[in-house]
């Protein structure tokens, strides 16, 4: 049927920590973007206040942006060390 | 606005063209096999992959869309920013890897990996190939309209360039170009952004900012009693309190042989008269800009800032700040955003810009777009729904998940993937400033505020203005590219070899991808002209909104639920693809285009994937439930078989 990756891949055995680490990671961002979200929709005049000298709005775009490749960082980082100490 | 063109914008412009195809067919001669043509042999390292993803991500909509957003409604054109980069974080966290693990050439491979069902190669290459063609067709379209301030072309030039160089591109070395292109390209993007924004920096804040060495246009204010005497001498009324301006607020007036229409402000004297912009459609067709022929330069470029406060006190301009600064002393100003009302005036119709000065810390949050203040119910739902589509929309875009074929491992992957959310990430960080910078330094164009980030440059100079074009044009062949790689992919790979079993060498594969491509570039060039005029992110909305309720469902499931099954995947697919393409077809938004009043819609929402995502979960859940005996049945006669 002509599927499977178009390079060999060796056995993977970090797979399942992996799914588990991203999964958890996701819903901790989802949960932190839900809450962004559901504020901006029910009570946007919050982000209209002062926070560390900019309105909260723009501290939590920033917020976002940079926990997302905080996060990113963090689950290379552990999923990397799996790889290393499950595939050895 | 009139545009120039400049020689070295397309010099630039050639240079940069010459190069990725001289690029091609040097890649052309390594490109003899279908992995190569289709995953570029699976061997780009993933810093390489990451920056191609960027330039494969940052479309026209990203760079001239959310830029002019910003620059026109401030905090919620960024708030695109946010929802396009949060959705890496599921392609990282959730489908990167997989992806990679799953598939060989094509989104469908993934899907299908389980069952190699006909339903899935079917439904999969049909909602590959809408979301890529309304993906494409924006993407042609602003090429067409760069064309125009670059070279000094028409439209379909423009879309006949983009379509001509892209499809070489694709039929040459398919993937291996297309993600060196897209490589050189997004890194290009970042510097050049990052070079725009430190300009707007150095430059800092001004009430009267100068444009490539131009002042500001003087919007003036005149006062006038009760009966609208003016207190400047010259003017008469030509449409009073009692006309269709009066009624919707503003006045005619006459001067010298001119007329221009003022906003009403009520005060104690009786009003105060702010100069407007306006244009007017005859019913010929024909339009003039504030009472003149568009090449008389009369419709000004706007933007600027009202009072300017630092620390307090107001002053005229900041100087070279640091960012947080700069963001600071914006938030604390007034600035002069611009309203529009459209008035009847006899046969004519007459669009009327009319100044708003908006508190900063106002701008610097949602509200001004998203209707989130005192919102109805339907109006909420709108803006969750969008976000919503933004969140769940990257991880399933057809040409995005390809990319994950081209790295030799799953660690390449999931690194690649954190290359793209820096790059990105850093990008719409920038878009802030490039679009801030544009709603503050006088170079806004009302009548299409695309073109926002390339008249940001070239208030510094022609030079810039030319590198940022020529880079915006860049940007299109970049998209495009990905975008006919994923097209044609659906084509030859899983339409013709898996679906109908056209059984064909290696070397029949890569034909077929060439000539896919050369296909699906004609129709999209085709497109692009017939399109023209239509707005450049309308469309990528779409795209998103399909492709996460399509897509996103069925891959999710694949992953992290055992019991799913082909059929049920097949149905996710379809009632994705239907219930989000049907609910778009009949909003308010498509009524007007539609000819008709938007109350009159079926549905009194625009954004879909709220009821479309979910649906596409429920009907794979439903179907996958009703055919587990299929599966069972299936694994029986395998058994009985072996």
């Amino acid at each position: 049927m002509g599927h499977g990756p178009a390079v060999k891949l060796g056995k993977d055995d970090a797979s399942a920590y992996k799914t588990k680490l991203g999964v958890r990671m996701f819903i901790a961002y989802t949960l932190v973007y839900a809450t962004f979200v559901a504020i901006n929709a029910t009570a946007p005049k919050m982000m209209q206040s002062i926070v560390l000298g900019q309105t909260a709005a723009v501290i939590w775009g920033f917020g976002l942006i940079g926990l997302a490749l905080v996060m990113a960082v963090i689950y290379n980082h552990f999923c990397t060390r799996a790889e290393v100490r499950m595939n050895s | 606005m009139v545009y120039t063109q400049s020689p070295l914008a397309i010099g630039l412009f050639i240079a940069f063209v010459s190069f990725v195809l001289g690029l091609s067919f040097y890649l052309a001669r390594r490109t003899s096999s279908a992995d190569s043509y289709y995953a570029a042999g699976g061997n780009i390292h993933w810093f390489t992959n990451g920056v191609a993803f960027a330039g494969d991500y940052l479309s026209a909509a990203s760079f001239l869309g959310i830029c002019g957003m910003i620059a026109t409604a401030g905090y919620d054109g960024w708030m695109y920013s946010i929802g396009y980069l949060a959705g890496w974080v599921v392609a990282l966290f959730l489908v990167a890897e997989p992806m990679k693990r799953l598939g060989k050439y094509t989104f469908t491979d993934a899907l299908d990996s389980k069952f190699n069902s006909k339903a899935i190669q079917l439904t999969a290459a049909i909602s590959t190939l809408v979301v890529s063609v309304f993906y494409l067709i924006p993407q042609m379209v602003g090429a067409g309209v760069l064309v125009q301030p670059l070279l000094g072309l028409p439209h379909w030039v423009g879309v006949c360039i983009v379509g001509i160089v892209v499809t070489i591109i694709v039929a040459t070395a398919g993937m291996a170009s297309t993600t060196y292109v897209q490589f050189f390209k997004g890194a290009l993007l970042l510097i050049m952004s990052t070079v725009l924004v430190i300009y707007v920096l150095t430059q800092g804040l001004s009430t009267s900012p100068m444009n490539n060495g131009q002042p500001y246009h003087d919007f003036k204010t005149l006062q006038a009693d009760a009966a609208l005497n003016v207190n400047e001498a010259g003017y008469s009324v030509v449409a009073g309190l009692d006309s269709e301006f009066g009624k919707a607020g503003f006045v005619k007036l006459a001067k010298d042989g001119r007329e221009t229409i003022w906003q009403l402000n009520k005060n104690d004297e009786g009003y105060r008269l702010e100069e407007t912009l306006f244009t007017t459609k005859m019913a010929d067709g024909t339009k003039t800009y504030n009472g003149s022929a568009k090449e008389d330069g009369m419709f000004f470029p706007v933007g600027h800032i009202k009072e300017l406060r630092v620390n307090g006190q107001e002053v005229a301009t900041t100087g070279a700040v640091g960012p947080l600064a700069y963001l600071s002393a914006l938030k604390d100003s007034t600035i002069v955003l611009w309203g529009k009302q459209y008035i009847q005036e006899g046969a004519n119709t007459i669009t009327v810009y009319y100044q708003k000065p908006t508190p900063g810390d106002r701008v610097l949050r949602p509200g001004l777009k998203f209707k989130v203040d005192n919102a109805t119910g339907t109006q909420t739902f709108n803006f969750v729904s969008l976000m919503l589509a933004l969140f769940c929309g990257t991880a399933a875009l057809p040409h995005i998940l390809i990319r994950y074929y081209t790295v030799p491992s799953q660690a390449a992957a999931r690194k690649s993937t954190i290359v793209a959310i820096a790059a990105i990430g850093f990008f719409y960080v920038l878009t802030l400033f490039m679009g801030m910078g544009a709603m503050t330094n006088g170079v806004i164009n009302l009548t299409d505020n695309n073109m926002s980030a390339p008249l940001l440059a070239l208030s510094f100079g022609v030079v810039l203005f030319s590198i940022i074009s020529s880079l915006a044009f860049a940007t299109v062949l970049g998209t495009v590219s990905g975008l006919i790689v994923a097209a044609s992919g659906a084509v030859a790979h899983d339409l013709m070899d898996n679906f109908l079993g056209m059984r064909m060498s290696d070397k029949g594969k890569v034909r077929a991808g060439k000539i896919s491509a050369v296909v699906v570039g004609c129709i999209a060039i085709y497109l692009g002209i017939i399109f023209e005029g239509m707005n450049v992110s309308f469309l990528v909305g779409w795209a998103f909104a399909v492709a996460a309720s399509a897509n996103l469902p069925a891959i999710l499931m694949l992953l992290f639920w055992k019991r799913t099954t082909a059929k049920g995947i097949a149905a996710s697919i379809t009632v994705g693809l239907v219930s989000s393409l049907g609910l778009i077809l009949i909003s308010p938004d498509m009524w007007v285009r539609y000819g008709y009043l938007p109350t009159d819609a079926p549905v009194s929402f625009n954004s879909p994937a709220l009821i479309s995502i979910p649906l596409s979960f429920l009907a794979l859940v439903v179907v996958s439930i009703m055919t587990q005996k299929d599966v069972v049945i299936s694994t029986a006669t395998e058994t009985a078989g072996a």
